[in-house]
């Protein structure tokens, strides 16, 4: 069996960030694998030497700069990536259809019986792409996946969904599906030394949208942002001042103000 | 195409209260587009969900007595069938677990936009979605090319729809294809020895923490309140703590007189989950955490200065 792993290198603002235009300044974001991802990549790997899956390849859409960040993924055990980018991805932002269409070009020709993939994206926060491709590739889905099964031999995948309030929903998708994977699946592994050296021989296969057959049109989208700003802060909070010491004294006041007391 | 169609949520018989909210979103939409406000309730007792839907300003229920719990393939069929039936252009759905779970779905079927996780929007010559990202720390607005779309929406940001409407009622069956994911149960998992949602003051640590031997850190202040312990989701997820101790949208919901978050940033999902707390108190080292914008007191610190200092207080 073989599993595709959709991984992105997110942005993180840092504490003090300045806005520029529709996008935080590129001087305050620092760059990671996805938190989701990296559970996503750990459920791959975990199929793999349970010897359920043959080969576990990640997918990205981003920029050379994600090569970095795909190794990650190839550090802790995938087989090897494919790099997808294009000066298209440039013009603006991409919508759920754009990244669905490219995914799709790549199911094509990797032919995966299990895609995972992160429920969301820690930095645009969608939450949709798993569940829009399973639609164009006529997969079967199951989104925010917090445990899973796969039992190759009768063709399902038993997972639980998380729902809200503390309740899980009980689900057997018939393979071949997309499962959009929950934080808290697993333990994501630290990539090992032996696995960093490992993955500088790994393939990364960079491909534009032509090598997938793609040109810049299909990949459209019908979204623009069109301005960011920070929220104003609706805060009324009195704000404690000074050092840890007086901080926690004023603190103490309100809470045995407010009743607290051992 | 001008009238709105919002899908409602149920689950174990219980409509979900993010369904009244899409309602006054959806109505909202359907005035700014001049068409009709519909609304389905579907699986479960659908007559039962159709009067209790047929709020103020509804103008149609269309109740889809297919099955009896959410099945995303029942949803998307039933969405489509509606959408071929009647003046509905554009789809409104609650952007919950279950809603992430079918409306991506019904967007690609139908070749339409689709904006997730909407905190508000404006709609002149089109829709322009206000959304946030980076984990809340902005706000944008983001413009969708055509008139037609799927839009998803926040729990919380709307006032639920009231009063009783005068909305027609139609009962419908629709085909659908076999489901290739069949849901075998539910589990509750936040049960166990403790009920934080009975706790009057919590300390709650959050990623703030950063090691779990500094969890010792926040159970002695615990201790020195008579408080009770909870986390935000990272903690439970690198099983620091077990589920039960969660706050938060997927974990339990809180409410009680004194809730203290530690090193917890204050992401939407926590704060479903600890808004209604009487008196919020946050120690962060971001001044622009969003846990601030809620706490009635904060200090901008390193906990691991501030905390020793408060179990000294205690001592």
């Amino acid at each position: 069996m073989k599993v595709l792993v959709t991984v992105k290198e997110v942005a993180e603002p840092d504490d003090d960030f300045a806005i520029e235009g529709t996008d935080i300044a590129e001087a305050d974001l620092e760059y990671d694998l996805n938190e989701w991802d990296d559970y996503a990549v750990e459920a791959a790997v975990q199929l793999a030497e349970a010897g359920i899956a043959d080969e576990v390849v990640a997918v990205t859409i981003g920029p050379e700069r994600a090569e970095e960040t795909i190794r990650m993924a190839l550090a802790k055990g995938a087989d090897r990536a494919v790099r997808v980018w294009d000066d298209a991805f440039e013009e603006g932002f991409s919508d759920v259809a754009a990244k669905v269409t490219t995914f799709e070009a790549v199911v094509e020709a990797e032919e995966p019986d299990l895609v995972l993939g992160g429920v969301q994206a820690a930095d645009t926060g969608f939450g949709a792409t798993g569940v829009a491709l399973a639609e164009r590739i006529g997969f079967e889905h199951a989104a925010v996946v917090n445990d899973l099964e796969v039992d190759a031999d009768a063709g399902v995948a038993r997972v639980h969904r998380e729902l809200e309030g503390g309740v899980e929903e009980l689900t057997d998708v018939d393979l071949p599906a997309v499962l959009t994977v929950q934080t808290g699946l697993n333990e994501p592994r630290y990539a090992s030394l032996r696995g960093i050296r490992q993955a500088q021989r790994k393939e990364i296969d960079a491909k534009d949208l032509a090598d997938l057959g793609l040109s810049a049109a299909d990949v459209e989208s019908a979204l623009a942002i069109t301005s960011m700003y920070e929220p104003e802060s609706e805060s009324d909070a009195e704000i404690i001042e000074g050092d840890a010491g007086e901080a926690a004294g004023r603190l103490a006041e309100v809470l045995r103000e407010k009743g607290v007391s051992a | 195409m001008s009238d709105v169609l919002v899908v409602s949520e149920h689950r174990r018989g219980e409509l979900r209260d993010v369904s009244y909210e899409a309602i006054t979103a959806g109505r909202e939409l359907a005035d700014a587009r001049g068409g009709d406000l519909r609304v389905a309730a579907i699986g479960g007792d659908v007559d039962g969900f159709a009067e209790d839907l047929n709020r103020e300003g509804v103008d149609a229920v269309h109740a889809v007595a297919n099955g009896e719990e959410f099945d995303h393939n029942v949803y998307q069929s039933a969405v489509g069938a509606l959408l071929e039936r009647t003046d509905a252009g554009t789809v409104v759905i609650p952007n919950s677990v279950n809603g992430l779970d079918y409306a991506p779905a019904v967007a690609e079927e139908h070749d339409l936009p689709l904006v997730t996780d909407a905190i508000g929007f404006e709609y002149d010559d089109g829709l322009t979605v206000t959304r946030e990202m980076y984990g809340s720390k902005v706000e944008t607005t983001v413009d969708v090319d055509g008139d037609r779309f799927v839009l998803t929406v926040r729990g919380g940001e709307w006032a639920p729809a009231e009063g009783v409407g005068d909305a027609t009622v139609e009962s419908v069956e629709v085909d659908h294809p076999e489901s290739g994911a069949r849901v075998t149960g539910f589990e509750e998992v936040a049960g166990g020895d403790v009920d934080i949602s009975e706790a009057d003051v919590l300390v709650s640590v959050g990623r703030g923490i950063e090691e779990e031997e500094n969890l010792e850190l926040v159970e002695e202040l615990a201790d020195a309140l008579g408080a009770t312990l909870s986390a935000s989701r990272p903690i439970v997820d690198n099983g620091w703590l077990p589920k039960n101790r969660q706050v938060g949208q997927s974990g339990k919901v809180v409410t009680p007189d004194v809730y203290i978050a530690i090193g917890i940033s204050g992401a939407v999902q926590h704060v479903a989950g600890m808004k209604g707390s009487d008196t919020i108190v946050a120690i962060n080292t971001d001044p622009n955490a969003p846990i601030f914008d809620i706490a009635d007191y904060g200090v901008v610190g390193d906990l691991f200065d501030v905390v020793p200092e408060l179990i000294d207080e205690f001592a």
